[in-house]
């Protein structure tokens, strides 16, 4: 093929040239064109290696359906492998390289995998690597995957923006050609709002490129007209360059702008690409189609193209692929190129007609002195790297000829584009007159379908259709109008098409181009007895690359019929889903990128915390300070100094990310009961009780604390992570399950800054700092809580204690925790007042044996944690049935347990499995996991809790001893199961 | 995606919206009855066809709704609060096939 200019195109401005690179080479294109356009301008045929056998490729169609003209575009971090040349719009500087050769497109060693072609069939990998079996995973797999494979990825981070957009509107149109215009122009006209979405960077679609007239002129400019009435409608949002990748459920469709992709860079604050979610409550598909190849040997060379590809070359971008052009067809379409051709003195040796009756279009090609060729196709292709002839076949006969060519266009006619109108699971139906798949969908909607992609061809009925589906839509959408009446146009006219799936003729006939499937693939598959078209497809991977089989899957379905002796219709098509071409993956992150992912949580002293030295620890969204180091001082020796200050003296810690949640009403107490597995009912106005939540499943959900400000008042306090979930579970009861309660709730979390303050000197500290409350023993029992006002402020006191040790939690308002943290801070100074992070809270809750997150994992029930007497005997409660199912009271369960080491020098690690001393060292004998795991200052070793199989089991005084396994440190340590409390075990501390 | 009529909010998306399964099978009244509380918790019918379901408009109006949802088109006959009795259609619609 030598391609060139020869004429100014619709598109294109050759007086604007446009610098730009491909493997290396400078070349000049025009503004306008592609980069498949500009290389073909510039006599380039060879654009890529194919997948498997590395064979040279040219361009094969001019849209996003190109399977072999696949490039690495751009450089750097913008890098973007699996390009489609034909929708790559050209801009100066553009930089691309061919993939999946080396050392060079036109040299490749892999070449020589064609010599190999015998073992690459179908299936061969699952035939071929089969021996020695470890040679698998390190030889042939690596082999295969470096051999595999188009374009390379970079791996810097992206440099550019992505974005994320809604649009609401009454009737979504996809496809900006004459079917999808008269369509969006009939619904404005009715009324509707409209959005029109174009994936090219050009309306009108084919009708303008095939040379059509609209009501007596150029079909571009009734196109320009509409546009224009378009853009000046504000009921109408028309998207160009604009990707429908899928319909979903109720009218959502998902569409990909490429805002800046036909530009060098993003202007500044635009993004490359936006993804729009568009509701819509009508949606007509007016797609189009794609142009199918023909199935003969060596159909793949450079140089043979979809002739619909060459006449929009020509009339598009003014550019002709060869200066001898062949044409082989099955049907009227491909007789528009010879005419362009013609027009732009282009010598067409032939035109290959399969139909041994070619009807009155092929009377008009012989009038003009075309030389017309009936019942023939071609056979074969002479040339590796460009075509120079092609072997015409009389089908009938078996004779034939060669003619000389420098390109041979091929039609096997049209596939219309139906991939969106079977998202919602509507698969499409075989037309034994049209010689294709339709979409089969409900006259009423919601989608609608017009022109190509409902399987018409002539210009004025693509208009007709569209103007009735733009009508149809609009009234779906509830808006009836009218519209104009579509303008004259070409009819219906000439001979039906032929179906010829494959030429009979000898040699590798490619059917999938991207994935190197040809005609004997298939064969081998339905010889094998992967005979469901899904089957074969998975086999022969047709139709599994990059381009869905758009190109293939039509071709395929035919020679699978012709090979099973059976119709279209009964093979059937594989099932088509979103997206409908590649979507970048950063289209779905869109601004969500990086530490945007998901907010960050920050509690109300997060700036306090920060200038002191906090080091911080993710809690869900939260960060919270996880110790507070001196400089030069390690994590473990920071989390014991913070404990032994707090058990010796006092300390105080921020837990305001606990989950908070008012609930009032006068039946709130009742509310309670229900909720947790503990009685509420009783509970004494100002007193505070450990609350215990089940799942209706019986196992635990969550754990905290029930404060009950006045009769019909309550504060809740949830486990950090939970506070979410145990809203959502406290309003399910309300308005589900118990809606006759007369209560009501609301989170509290982020209103209320709660400060622990603990240790023996911790009530003489809050008596300094809060002197409008009395905080001694006999005022401020264990478990009580006061509400009162210090200087002006809401403030809230409970006497609770999660580190065993006398303690006290003071709430006031978000907003004002720092103030109450800095008093606390300084009346606590003349006692050594220190903050402590997690790591110390989690020491002391370990030392107490309170269960929490690794405990209480889901899996655990009340009696595993050694808390079934909190459960109550009467009444109703989410979880009580569950809770004594038998499964629950089986002795094999694991349960809560302490556990030290025998050696005391010997440290512990959470996730370890506790074995028997006696059994072998197997998963299957584990009896259990060590949960959590700290070493304690107080004891003076490693101290864990754990889940184990029959629990403490003491024999006669003498505690049960198991092993600690962690082979990945290869440990494995004799521990001793105890009491899950190892501090204060009579709680002295707490109640003084 | 869905889009769900929520009636305090109108026509909302799924992505709003959390779900709890069945509003077919009421919660057991005896909290003795083991057998009833474990067909409640692991025994659902899982319909081809019309279905009673609660959803959860929890980045809305965080209120508890239900909904008529077809389980193979995902047509939405109807919505209101989870007391209300709201009619179930006769047959499935004419709107689509099961995927493949």
């Amino acid at each position: 093929m030598s391609g060139f200019r020869a004429s100014t195109g619709l598109f294109t401005d050759p007086r604007r040239p446009i610098g730009f690179r491909f493997d290396g080479h400078a070349y000049q294109g025009a503004a306008g064109d592609t980069l498949a356009s500009a290389l073909i301008a510039n006599g380039v045929s060879l654009f890529g290696r194919s997948f498997k056998y590395h064979r040279p490729r040219g361009l094969l169609s001019l849209g996003s359906d190109e399977p072999n003209a696949l490039v690495e575009l751009r450089s750097g971090a913008r890098t973007e492998p699996n390009s489609r040349a034909p929708m790559v719009e050209l801009y100066e500087g553009l930089v691309a390289r061919s993939q999946n050769r080396w050392p060079s497109l036109r040299f490749d060693v892999q070449a020589a995998n064609q010599l190999a072609g015998p073992m690459l069939v179908a299936g061969f990998y699952y035939k071929t690597f089969m021996w020695p079996r470890s040679f698998w995973k390190s030889v042939y797999e690596p082999m295969i995957r470096r051999a595999a494979g188009l374009g390379r990825a970079t791996l810097a981070p992206d440099p550019d923006t992505y974005e994320q957009a809604h649009l609401h509107t009454d009737v979504l149109v996809v496809g900006g050609g004459v079917a999808g215009l008269m369509a969006a122009a009939s619904a404005a006209a009715a009324g509707a709002r409209v959005v029109l979405a174009e994936e090219t960077a050009h309306l009108g679609g084919r009708a303008p490129l095939d040379g059509e007239e609209i009501d007596g002129a150029a079909a571009q400019t009734w196109v320009d007209a509409i546009a224009a009435q378009l853009a000046a409608d504000d009921k109408v949002r028309v998207l160009t360059r604009t990707t429908v990748a899928g319909l979903y459920d109720h009218g959502v469709a998902r569409a990909i702008e490429r805002v800046a992709d036909h530009l060098a860079e993003p202007p500044a604050g635009q993004p490359r690409q936006r993804a729009w979610t568009i509701r819509a409550e009508a949606i007509v598909v007016a797609a189009g189609g794609h142009e199918r190849p023909l199935v003969f040997p060596d159909n793949d060379r450079p140089g043979v193209m979809l002739a619909s590809a060459a006449r929009s070359l020509l009339t598009g971008y003014g550019v002709a692929v060869g200066r001898h052009c062949v044409i082989a067809t099955t049907n009227d379409d491909a007789y528009l190129t010879a005419y362009r051709l013609v027009d732009a003195g282009v010598e067409v040796a032939a035109i290959l007609d399969a139909r041994p009756e070619p009807g009155p279009e092929a009377a008009r090609a012989a009038a003009i002195g075309l030389r017309v060729l009936p019942g023939t196709a071609p056979a074969g292709v002479v040339g590796s790297k460009s075509v120079r002839a092609v072997d015409a076949l009389e089908l009938a006969s078996g004779g034939g000829e060669r003619i000389a060519c420098d390109a041979l266009l091929v039609s096997g006619g049209w596939t219309p584009a139906v991939h969106l109108t079977t998202h919602l699971g509507r698969a499409p139906v075989w037309s034994d007159t049209l010689a294709a798949f339709v979409p089969d969908l409900p006259k009423d909607g919601p989608i609608f379908v017009a022109g190509t992609a409902a399987g018409t061809l002539a210009l004025s009925d693509c208009m007709t259709e569209g103007r009735r589906a733009g009508l149809d839509a609009a009234a779906r959408a509830g808006v009836s109008g009218t519209a104009p009446p579509r303008p004259p146009a070409k009819a219906l006219e000439g001979a039906p098409p032929v179906a010829l799936w494959q030429v009979p003729a000898r040699g590798k006939a490619f059917v999938d181009f991207q994935n190197d499937v040809t005609a004997k693939d298939l064969a081998l598959a339905q010889r094998e007895n992967y005979a469901s078209i899904e089957h074969t497809k998975r086999y022969t991977t047709l139709g599994m690359a990059t381009d869905q089989g758009k190109t293939s899957a039509v071709n395929a379905i035919g020679i699978v019929a012709g090979l099973r002796g059976v119709s279209p219709a009964e093979v059937g098509t594989t099932t088509f889903r979103p997206p409908y071409t590649p979507v970048a993956v950063a289209t779905f992150a869109g601004h969500a990128v990086g530490k945007h992912h998901a907010p960050t949580r920050r509690s109300g002293l997060h700036d306090w915390h920060a200038r002191h030295g906090a080091t911080f620890v993710e809690a869900g969204q939260w960060l919270r300070p996880q110790i507070y180091g001196k400089p030069g001082e390690s994590m473990f020796d920071a989390t014991m100094r913070e404990v032994r200050q707090v058990r010796s003296a006092v300390g105080l810690c921020d837990v305001s990310t606990l989950g908070k949640i008012d609930l009032f009403g006068p039946d709130a107490a009742t509310f309670l009961n229900l909720l947790y597995a503990n009685a509420f009912a009783k509970l004494p106005v100002g007193k505070v009780r450990y609350g215990l939540m089940l799942r209706e499943d019986g196992h635990v959900f969550d754990d905290g604390t029930v404060s009950r400000l006045a009769e019909d008042r309550f504060f809740i306090t949830t486990t950090t992570a939970n506070a979410g979930p145990v809203l959502a579970h406290m309003e399910y009861a309300h308005e589900v399950l118990w809606p006759e309660l007369d209560v009501a709730m609301c989170t509290a979390t982020e209103q209320w800054c709660s400060i622990a303050v603990a240790g023996p000197k911790s009530r003489e500290v809050l008596a300094k700092a809060l002197p409008a409350f009395d905080v001694s023993a006999d005022a401020l029992p264990f478990m009580g809580v006061r509400e009162g006002v210090q200087d002006g402020v809401a403030t809230r006191v409970f006497r609770i204690s999660f580190s065993g040790e006398l303690a006290y939690e003071v709430a006031v308002p978000w907003g004002h925790g720092e103030a109450l943290w800095t008093r606390l801070l300084a009346a606590g100074e003349p006692f050594g007042i220190i903050p402590y992070g997690t790591e110390a809270l989690g020491v002391m809750r370990i030392e107490k044996g309170h269960p929490a997150g690794p405990e209480l994992n889901g899996h655990t029930m009340a009696q595993d944690l050694g808390m079934a007497r909190l459960m109550k005997t009467s009444g109703d409660f989410i979880g009580r049935a569950m809770a004594h199912h038998r499964a629950a009271h089986d002795p094999d369960r694991p349960v809560l347990v302490g556990l030290k080491p025998r050696q005391r020098d010997q440290r512990l690690r959470a996730g370890a499995h506790l074995l028997d001393p006696d059994a072998p060292k197997t998963l299957e004998t584990s009896l259990g996991w060590v949960s959590s795991c700290q070493y304690s200052p107080e004891c003076g070793h490693w101290i864990a809790l754990g889940l184990l199989k029959g629990g403490r089991r003491d024999d006669g005084g003498v505690p049960r001893r198991v092993v600690a396994a962690y082979p990945l440190k290869n440990e494995w340590v004799d521990v001793l199961v105890v009491d899950p409390c190892f501090v204060d075990p009579d709680g002295s501390r707490l109640h003084a | 995606m869905l889009r769900i009529p929520c009636p305090c909010c109108g026509l909302r998306d799924e992505t709003e919206f959390t779900y709890n399964g069945s509003a077919e099978a009421p919660r057991p009244t005896d909290p003795e009855d083991g057998a009833a509380a474990a067909a409640y918790v692991y025994f659902r019918a899982n319909p081809r066809g019309w279905h009673a379901e609660y959803w959860h408009h929890a980045q809305g109006c965080r209120r508890w709704i239900k909904v008529i949802r077809h389980t193979v088109t995902h047509e939405i006959a109807a919505s209101g609060w989870p007391d209300e009795d709201l009619p179930m259609p006769e047959a499935a619609p004419n709107t689509g096939k099961a995927g493949r």
